[in-house]
């Protein structure tokens, strides 16, 4: 007897359902376990972590604040890995998108019409993101440099770049020698719609939908199906697929970008240290349990943001350590990153009896 | 059958949905019972650095054993610093903590943000800038002690290149740095202190590396503004000596550590909280120095001689009289520049304003 795994012809709706639920559940069982190794009641445990999250509307407000940029760089992620091409680089234009945002602000508002700053800065923004995955996507197309290594790299290069303006030039005269840029005027803060929660979370909602259509409805998101899946095919089909790399590369860096420009102007109101604190590689997360559908990353950001906001009760009322939290939330997600193959996949057993005796 | 499946997993996530909201009901209605005052702190690194949030802990305790069930105390580690901090401090305000005592320089922006809200909450932030009528800040002369263990280093320095691993070049670090230098100078003309910036608060890896590039580089005395006992512990290894800090490293590293220059907020704790449970809590920026305690230098290791402790005890003496200070003139900058003339001195603003090196510290203040 042999057990094998053998790819699902179609894609059974039942398993995209049963199988998130299935593995969350396995996820829950494990951390119990953990929980009541150190002596914590994992259901009060799980009810701290549940309604630090949700439990009130200022906390509801709050997991909303942490999914926005989760669900901006997830769509970008996802949009570039339709393509199978690894973009680790969400941090990274997120960063810049946000260092770009911060130039607008700072610099060009004494030349410009209040209510043009805001905008201008979303536009330049998103398009420094662009650019910042643009890099990475010409050395693919053109001299077939691995983006894996590009896109890390040039997180680590925007970061520094970023820490280099708030220590140096840009650092706030009047800040006692801190670092960090001095405040955006408010006129350019992006609207906030409850508690912190601000306008980007209904961008990221819109551009899902968006996304959704372009993806699954038109010709362009066709394509980049075809070429994901089979690079080969595409080729024989007419298939532009450097252009095509561009395109999607231009519109991932956009849309983390965006997610930089939405923290510096709605949450933080400057370019200072802790602009991204990993969200960019979340991000990847996000978009690969949610299989990389829009309407799907949506969700996911929001139950990982739920994880993270949540995950502050671990200590705040168990009085566990930190390290805790972590933990929780890697015993969380690794079930349902492991149970994602379930839904591509699934197990086969097969009679060696009954084949030898076919054979022979 | 396959209606069935579905069915059963909807009621068993309502069922678990129904559990969380009412055995959460459950839950709070239980903890409101007991009236005590309560109080959070907020920590940039885990306690287990042995540093700077072991120290703040140490403090906290101090409420504990003080003020025994009239106050509640709680704590939150690793917090990152930036809006996140935001998160962490309100929650604590709307679940009736009184006190909020945030122990990171980061934390500052997003507490005013949270103060503004919480009117009937008493803010505490260490080591900024900014107050509010709820909110005030406390921090320490750290550069005092630094001072004093700048002699040390200065005395048993054989190499005269001093390694200093040092987190943000913020004021808070570079005073330390310069007081560290004067301190070892003023015995030592020939010592230079080299510093080495990892931009982190909390990273064992990173200051550990820092630490063996300083070395590498000749050094045989480490100095330290970082969270963790790594570079200490990178000199130890080597068979060099070193400076501790926050902590009395000599306790979790061992002899090599000669002193260390040391927190104790303890006394700053319990004297605001008994100020709150008397509402004489008034709005205000502390900064106090070795003569009210709150920093102070550790024991010495018997590697110390006497002379040399002798040599501290004098300064210490000038300190804590008040006759003289560290950043008395003259002093030079870096580059032979004099910032402060002989028998001037700098104000608390120049000193908390501070972004230049003085003469004798290899590095760059800024990035």
């Amino acid at each position: 007897m042999r057990i094998v795994f053998e790819k699902r012809k179609t894609l059974s709706r039942k398993a995209i359902f049963l199988v998130p639920l299935a593995s969350f559940f396995i996820s829950l069982i494990l951390t119990a376990i953990l929980l009541a190794i150190f002596k914590a009641n994992p259901f009060v445990t799980f009810i701290a972590m549940f309604k630090g999250a949700f439990g009130s509307w200022p906390n509801f407000t709050e997991t909303l604040v942490k999914a926005t940029p989760l669900m901006l760089t997830g769509l970008g992620v996802l949009v570039a890995f339709r393509l199978k091409f690894w973009n680790i680089g969400a941090e990274g234009q997120l960063t810049l998108g946000g260092i770009a945002a911060s130039w607008v602000v700072l610099f060009w508002t004494p030349f410009l019409p209040p209510w043009m700053v805001l905008p201008l800065a979303i536009l330049v923004g998103m398009l420094a993101g662009a650019f910042w995955a643009g890099i990475p996507a010409l050395l693919k197309v053109r001299l077939k440099v691995d983006e894996v290594l590009t896109t890390l790299m040039l997180n680590y290069v925007a970061i520094l770049f970023a820490e280099h303006l708030y220590y140096g030039p840009w650092r706030d005269p009047k800040g006692f020698g801190f670092p960090g840029t001095p405040q955006f005027p408010d006129f350019t803060w992006l609207p906030r719609i409850a508690g912190r929660a601000h306008l980007g979370l209904i961008f990221a909602l819109v551009l899902a939908l968006v996304l959704w259509f372009v993806l699954n409805r038109t010709r362009w998101g066709f394509e980049l199906q075809v070429i994901g899946n089979n690079p080969g095919a595409a080729q024989t089909q007419g298939i532009h697929i450097a252009k095509n790399i561009m395109t999607a590369l231009l519109l991932a860096g956009a849309l983390a970008g965006l997610a930089g420009v939405c923290e510096v102007t709605g949450i933080s109101r400057r370019l200072q240290q802790g602009l991204s604190i990993g969200y960019g590689y979340t991000a990847i997360i996000v978009a690969w349990l949610a299989q990389l559908n829009p309407i799907a990353t949506i969700i996911v950001a929001l139950l990982i943001a739920a994880l993270l906001v949540g995950g502050d009760q671990v200590q705040m009322m168990m009085g566990l350590p930190a390290s805790m939290g972590l933990v929780l939330q890697g015993m969380l997600l690794f079930p349902m990153l492991a149970g994602s193959l379930f839904t591509e996949y699934r197990l086969r057993i097969i009679k060696t009896k009954l084949r030898d005796a076919q054979s022979g | 059958m396959k209606r069935n499946g579905l069915l059963i997993t909807l009621m068993a996530f309502l069922a678990f949905t129904w559990v969380l909201f009412n055995g959460g009901a459950l839950g709070t209605a239980k903890a409101d019972a007991k009236e005590a005052l309560k109080a959070a702190f907020i920590y940039v690194g885990p306690i287990g650095d042995l540093g700077w949030s072991w120290e703040h802990d140490t403090g906290r305790k101090m409420l504990e054993t003080e003020f025994g069930d009239k106050v509640k105390t709680t704590y939150i580690e690793s917090v990152p610093e930036g809006p996140d901090a935001a998160r962490v401090i309100r929650q604590y305000a709307q679940q009736g903590y009184k006190v909020i005592f945030a122990t990171s320089f980061g934390y500052m922006d997003p507490m005013l943000e949270v103060a503004r809200d919480f009117p009937g909450v008493y803010f505490e932030h260490c080591s900024g800038f900014k107050t509010a009528p709820n909110m005030s800040t406390y921090f320490g002369r750290m550069y005092q002690p630094r001072y004093l263990s700048g002699i040390v280093a200065g005395k048993m320095t054989k190499t005269n290149i001093i390694g200093y691993v040092a987190a943000f070049p913020i004021p808070e670090v570079i005073r330390g740095i310069n007081a560290f230098t004067l301190g070892a100078r003023s015995v030592n003309p020939k010592a230079q202190v080299r510093v080495v910036w990892t931009n982190t608060w909390f990273d064992p890896v990173k200051e550990r590396e820092a630490a063996v590039a300083l070395l590498d580089a000749g050094a045989d005395m480490i100095s330290q503004h970082q969270d963790t006992t790594e570079p200490q512990k990178a000199a130890k290894e080597r068979g060099l000596m070193s400076i501790g800090y926050d902590s009395d490293m000599r306790g979790f590293v061992g002899d090599s550590v000669l002193v260390s220059p040391v927190w104790n907020w303890g006394s700053y704790y319990v004297t605001t909280v008994k100020a709150i449970l008397n509402g004489t809590w008034k709005t205000h920026q502390y900064w106090g120095g070795l003569k009210d305690g709150i920093v102070k230098l550790s024991e010495y290791s018997p590697r110390v001689p006497q002379a040399v402790k002798d040599l501290v005890a004098a300064k210490q003496q000038e300190m804590t009289n008040g006759t003289w200070d560290v950043f008395y003139g003259p002093i030079k900058d870096q580059n032979g520049k004099e910032v402060v003339a002989a028998g001037g001195k700098l104000s608390d603003p120049d000193m908390l304003n501070m972004s230049y090196f003085v003469e004798g510290v290899i590095g760059k203040a800024g990035k």
